[in-house]
C-alpha cells in the first residue's frame, strides 16, 4: 500500500508533465494560432501567420515543462502565457 | 531511467538542466525512433523520386528533350474528355526535365464503386494514352510512404507522421541544449572506441547537418500544417468567398463553383499553355487544372513549372474554359502566405539544379544515419551496465531487435521493391499494389529474422542481405530490360545509369557497415573507465559533449 501510494508520488509528477508537454503544450500552440487573428493583417494571412508559427510554440513550450524545476511550475508557465492568449482568442471567437 | 523525481531540486541548476534535455532528448529520440527512420529513408531517397519512377518505368524511352508542353497538355486533355466524361475537375502534371510521362489526377463524376471518388494515372506524352508500362507507383510509393504511410487512411498516417516530427523537433531542440560544445564535438572523432565512436558519429551527422535538420523538420510539419492546426482557419475563414481567398494563396487548384448546366465544350488547351509558355519558358510550366470541362461555366489554370524559383506558393494564368480567354494572372501571395510558400519549397527541393538535388540527397542521408545511430547508441550505451549481458531485460531487447528490422531490414525492404518491379508478372492483377506488399512482406520477415537470430548476427546477416540485394540490381536491370548499365552510359541516360550506380554505391556502404559489425567486439572495460558509481546515461552525453 505504501509502496504504491510512494510509486505514485513518485511517478505523479513526472506524468504531470508529460500531459503538460503533449496536451498543454498544443493547446497553447492552438491558442496563438487563434490569437494572431486579433493583429490587423488579412484573414489569410493571419491564419497562415498562425499555423506557422504553431511548430516553434508547440516545441518551446515542450522544452519549457522539462526544463523548469517541477511539474507546478511547468503548468504555471503555461498558464501564464495562455493567459493574454486565451483573451485574444476569446475576441477572435466571440466576434 | 529516471534517476531523480521530477520535482526533487537538483543540487545544480546547471547541470540539472542539460540533464534533463539530454532524458528529453533521448526519451522523444527513441519513442518515435523507428518511425522518424523510415520517415527520414524513404524522404531521402524520395528527392530523387522522378528519377526512379522512370527506371521503375523502363517501357518508357529514355525522354532526351522535353516535348513541347503545349501540344502533350492538348494531347491528355482530349484522352481525359473520353476516359472521364463529365469529371468536375482534373488537374495534369505536364512532362519536364525530371518526368517522361504526364500524372493526371481526376475526380469522377459520381462516386465510383471503389468509393475513392477519384481517379489517377501516368500518361504517355507521345500518344496521350495511358502509358503502355508496367503497373507502379514508382518513386512515389517512397515519397508518399514518407508522410502517410501505407495499409491505412492517409489521414491516420500524417497524424502519425506529424507527431514524430513533433517529436523529432523536441529531440533536435533538447539535444542542441545537451551539448556543451556543439563546435567542438564536429572535429572530435575517436574511431574504435565503442561506445564513444558511436557518440561522435551520432554527433558528428547532427552537427553537420543541423541547419538541414531543423528546417526539414519544421517545413516537413509545415506541409500539413493546415491539418494539424485548424483552429486559426476554423475561427476566422467562414464564407465560401473567404476560403476561396485563402486557397488561392497556397494552392494552385482553382475552386470549382457551380456547374452552368449547359454543355460546350473545353477551348484549346493548347493556346492557353502556349500563353503560359511565352510567359515562364517553353519547359516551365508546370500543371493544367481544369474544372467543370465540357460544361458552360469551365475554367483551366495553368501553373508555372516549379524550376527556377524557391518558393512554392501558386502563380497560375486562369482561363475561361469555353473561349479561352484569359481572366486572371496571380504572380504573387501575401507575405505569410510566401513565407510558407518557400518553406514549402525549401522541403521539396524541387527547384533544385543537379548538384543541390545531390547536396539534398547527401545531407538528408546524414541525417538518417542521425537517427540510425542515435537509435544504436541507446543499446550500446545500456550494453555494458546490464547484470548479465547475456541475458538482457525484455525492453532492451525489444528495442535492439526493432533496431535491426527498422534499420538494416528496411534496407532490404526498399530493394527488394526494386526487384519486385522487374521481377512480378507484368500482367500481374493489382501489380502495383503487390510490389509494395512485397516490400512489407519483406521487411516483416526482416523483423522476424532479428527476433529469431542472435542481435550481431541478425546485423551481419542482414546488413550483408541487403549490400547483395543492392549491387545485384544493375545486373537485374541488364537481364530483365533493354537498358543495361552499359547501354544507359553509352547514351548519356543518367536517369538509368545514375540508379544502377547509385545502388553499387549503397551496396557498398551496406559491405563496409556488415564487415565493421562482424569484427566488432565490445570490450566491457574500454567504455566502463570513463565511469563510476550509479551512472546516468545523460552523464556521458555531457562528458562527451
Amino acid at each position: 500500500m505504501s509502496s504504491l501510494t510512494d510509486r505514485a508520488w513518485r511517478v505523479g509528477p513526472l506524468v504531470s508533465r508529460i500531459v503538460a508537454a503533449l496536451a498543454g503544450g498544443y493547446a497553447l500552440a492552438a491558442l496563438a494560432s487563434v490569437a494572431v487573428l486579433v493583429l490587423p493583417i488579412s484573414k489569410p494571412q493571419a491564419v497562415i501567420t498562425g499555423m506557422l508559427a504553431s511548430f516553434p510554440i508547440y516545441a518551446g513550450a515542450v522544452i519549457w515543462v522539462f526544463s523548469v524545476r517541477s511539474a507546478t511550475r511547468a503548468w504555471l508557465g503555461l498558464a501564464v502565457v495562455a493567459t493574454p492568449l486565451l483573451v485574444a482568442a476569446w475576441s477572435v471567437w466571440r466576434a | 531511467m529516471s534517476r531523480r523525481t521530477p520535482d526533487e531540486e537538483p543540487r545544480l541548476t546547471g547541470r540539472g538542466i542539460r540533464q534533463s534535455m539530454s532524458d528529453l532528448h533521448s526519451w522523444a529520440g527513441l519513442l518515435c525512433g523507428w518511425i522518424l527512420y523510415a520517415m527520414f529513408l524513404t524522404g531521402t531517397v524520395s528527392y530523387f523520386k522522378d528519377e526512379l519512377s522512370q527506371w521503375m518505368r523502363p517501357e518508357l524511352p529514355y525522354q532526351a528533350q522535353v516535348p513541347d508542353q503545349a501540344a502533350v497538355a492538348q494531347r491528355v486533355a482530349d484522352e481525359l474528355g473520353t476516359l472521364v466524361p463529365g469529371s468536375p475537375q482534373w488537374s495534369l502534371r505536364l512532362p519536364d526535365a525530371r518526368n517522361n510521362s504526364v500524372y493526371a489526377f481526376w475526380r469522377s463524376p459520381a462516386r465510383s464503386a471503389d468509393g475513392r471518388g477519384f481517379g489517377e494515372g501516368q500518361f504517355d506524352p507521345a500518344t496521350g494514352r495511358k502509358v503502355a508500362s508496367r503497373d507502379t507507383l514508382g518513386g512515389d510509393f517512397f515519397f508518399r510512404f514518407h508522410f502517410q504511410f501505407h495499409y491505412m487512411s492517409a489521414l491516420w498516417g500524417r497524424w502519425i507522421a506529424g507527431v514524430a516530427a513533433m517529436f523529432m523537433l523536441v529531440a533536435i531542440v533538447s539535444g542542441v541544449i545537451t551539448h556543451k560544445k556543439i563546435f567542438t564535438d564536429f572535429f572530435t572523432f575517436r574511431w574504435g572506441k565503442g561506445q564513444r565512436s558511436w557518440l561522435d558519429a551520432h554527433n558528428a551527422f547532427s552537427v553537420f547537418g543541423l541547419p538541414f535538420h531543423l528546417m526539414i523538420t519544421y517545413t516537413g510539419l509545415v506541409t500539413l500544417m493546415a491539418m494539424y492546426v485548424p483552429w486559426g482557419e476554423r475561427a476566422a475563414i467562414k464564407t465560401p468567398a473567404e476560403r476561396q481567398q485563402l486557397s488561392a494563396e497556397l494552392s494552385v487548384f482553382i475552386q470549382p463553383g457551380r456547374p452552368s448546366g449547359q454543355p460546350a465544350p473545353l477551348a484549346s488547351v493548347e493556346d492557353m499553355v502556349r500563353q503560359a509558355q511565352a510567359r515562364w519558358g517553353r519547359d516551365n510550366v508546370g500543371r493544367v487544372t481544369a474544372v467543370h470541362p465540357g460544361d458552360a461555366a469551365a475554367r483551366v489554370a495553368v501553373s508555372r513549372g516549379e524550376a527556377g524559383r524557391l518558393s512554392m506558393s501558386p502563380q497560375i494564368m486562369e482561363f475561361e474554359g469555353t473561349t479561352g480567354r484569359l481572366l486572371a494572372v496571380r504572380e504573387s501571395v501575401g507575405p505569410a502566405a510566401e513565407v510558407r510558400g518557400v518553406l514549402y519549397g525549401l522541403h521539396l527541393g524541387r527547384f533544385s539544379d543537379a548538384v543541390t538535388r545531390w547536396l539534398y540527397f547527401l545531407v538528408s542521408f546524414g541525417g538518417t544515419a542521425m537517427v540510425g545511430t542515435g537509435l544504436v547508441m541507446w543499446t550500446v550505451k545500456r550494453r555494458q551496465k546490464l547484470p548479465d549481458p547475456s541475458r538482457p531485460y525484455l525492453g532492451f531487447r525489444l528495442v535492439e531487435r526493432l533496431n535491426i528490422a527498422a534499420i538494416a531490414g528496411l534496407s532490404i525492404a526498399m530493394a527488394a521493391f526494386l526487384w519486385a518491379n522487374r521481377l512480378l508478372p507484368l500482367e500481374l492483377p493489382r501489380r502495383a499494389d503487390w510490389e509494395i506488399h512485397v516490400f512489407f512482406i519483406v521487411w516483416a520477415s526482416a523483423l522476424a529474422h532479428a527476433i529469431l537470430r542472435p542481435a550481431k548476427g541478425a546485423w551481419v546477416e542482414q546488413l550483408w542481405t541487403a549490400a547483395a540485394l543492392l549491387a545485384l540490381v544493375p545486373l537485374l536491370n541488364a537481364v530483365t530490360t533493354q537498358r543495361p548499365l552499359w547501354r544507359s552510359l553509352a547514351q548519356g541516360d543518367w536517369i538509368f545509369a545514375g540508379t544502377d550506380l547509385l545502388c553499387l554505391a549503397l551496396a557498398a556502404l551496406h559491405a563496409v557497415l556488415a564487415l565493421r559489425t562482424a569484427r566488432y567486439r565490445p570490450s566491457p572495460r574500454a567504455a566502463g573507465r570513463a565511469r563510476g558509481g550509479p551512472v546516468a546515461g545523460g552523464k556521458l552525453i555531457e562528458e562527451g559533449a
